[in-house]
């Protein structure tokens, strides 16, 4: 007979938990936040995944993406729904982006120019299935340019935040 | 300086040169975005028909009136620049006659009594509708 299996969590584990549950928190507070079309918030949980990639790297930041959309989803009473799925096709997107864009050098492009591009991500990604699955119809691309525009200023905002965060305390960044 | 521009200046130095190029270029393919898929079809030509033959294709830049008749009276088309609508229709229930001045490209008013269409056309001709 096998002898049991013991699962142990690691500083690694506990750290994915750790920025997973302030990304829930966030993403949870602004679901309070009345907003003319889904799609249209801040996407603050953004700033936890950015911390997240610059200090310990794409997976953790990987893992910490994708609990906090299951979680959310779950407490939010959206797991399954149509609203999960494109809170997690925009999150796989963008962290496919994130995985490219991390590799531009970093003298140049900062934590803006990933949030930007993680942003762009994530519309893009929740517009792809929204047009492929939800709504098969030329017409959601008149739709575009105001998630362009949200993109635009949230990205840019939640680039700073992160940017902030991270020249306060910068013997974490990882280089 | 003010405090106010000292924050300001704080929070721009976190702005690296390519995160400024990343930013216009993603306030630039916004308003590119826009301008193509909101303004993108103005119409230009009012289209007029009854009994389903063209009797008329009127340019949207100047003020017109046109009188056509059908089989139970004659129905008035007003154009005026960039819009046009059924000004009156003998037809009972004077639905293309509500439906006000059209403006978008693809528009359709229908004055089915008396079988006389009234539609706008851009540069390129768009559905009047998709069915999945």
């Amino acid at each position: 007979m096998n002898a049991p299996k013991i699962l142990t969590a690691d500083a690694s584990d506990h750290r994915v938990a750790r920025y997973a549950a302030a990304a829930i928190v966030l993403s949870v507070a602004e679901a309070a936040i009345p907003t003319p079309l889904p799609g249209v918030k801040p996407g603050l949980a953004n700033i936890v995944v950015l911390l997240v990639l610059l200090r310990h790297g794409w997976s953790d930041a990987a893992w910490v993406a994708l609990l906090r959309v299951f979680a959310t989803s779950l407490l939010l009473g959206q797991l399954f729904a149509p609203g999960f799925f494109l809170s997690l096709s925009g999150s796989l997107v963008s962290l496919l982006v994130l995985g490219a864009a991390v590799r531009l050098p970093r003298r140049w492009f900062g934590p803006v120019s990933l949030s930007l591009l993680a942003a762009f991500g994530h519309i893009g990604g929740q517009m792809l299935l929204a047009r492929l699955w939800l709504v098969p119809h030329e017409g959601l691309w008149a739709l575009w340019p105001v998630f362009s525009a949200t993109a635009t200023i949230f990205g840019t905002v939640n680039g700073l935040i992160t940017a902030g965060l991270l020249a306060a305390r910068p013997e974490e960044e990882k280089t | 300086m003010s405090p106010r521009l000292q924050a300001l200046r704080g929070w721009l130095q976190l702005m690296r040169p390519g995160d400024a190029l990343m930013l216009l270029l993603a306030v630039l393919a916004t308003l590119y975005a826009g301008h193509s898929l909101w303004t993108g079809d103005r119409p230009e030509l009012a289209v007029v028909r009854a009994g389903g033959k063209i009797v008329a294709r009127l340019p949207l830049d100047r003020a017109k009136r046109l009188e056509v008749s059908g089989p139970i009276g004659v129905t008035w088309i007003e154009v005026q620049p960039g819009r046009a609508r059924v000004a009156s229709d003998p037809g009972p229930r004077q639905y293309c006659v509500k439906q006000g001045w059209l403006t978008r490209s693809g528009a359709a008013a229908i004055c089915a009594p008396n079988e006389v269409t009234l539609q706008l056309e851009g540069r390129s001709s768009t559905y009047d509708s998709l069915t999945y």
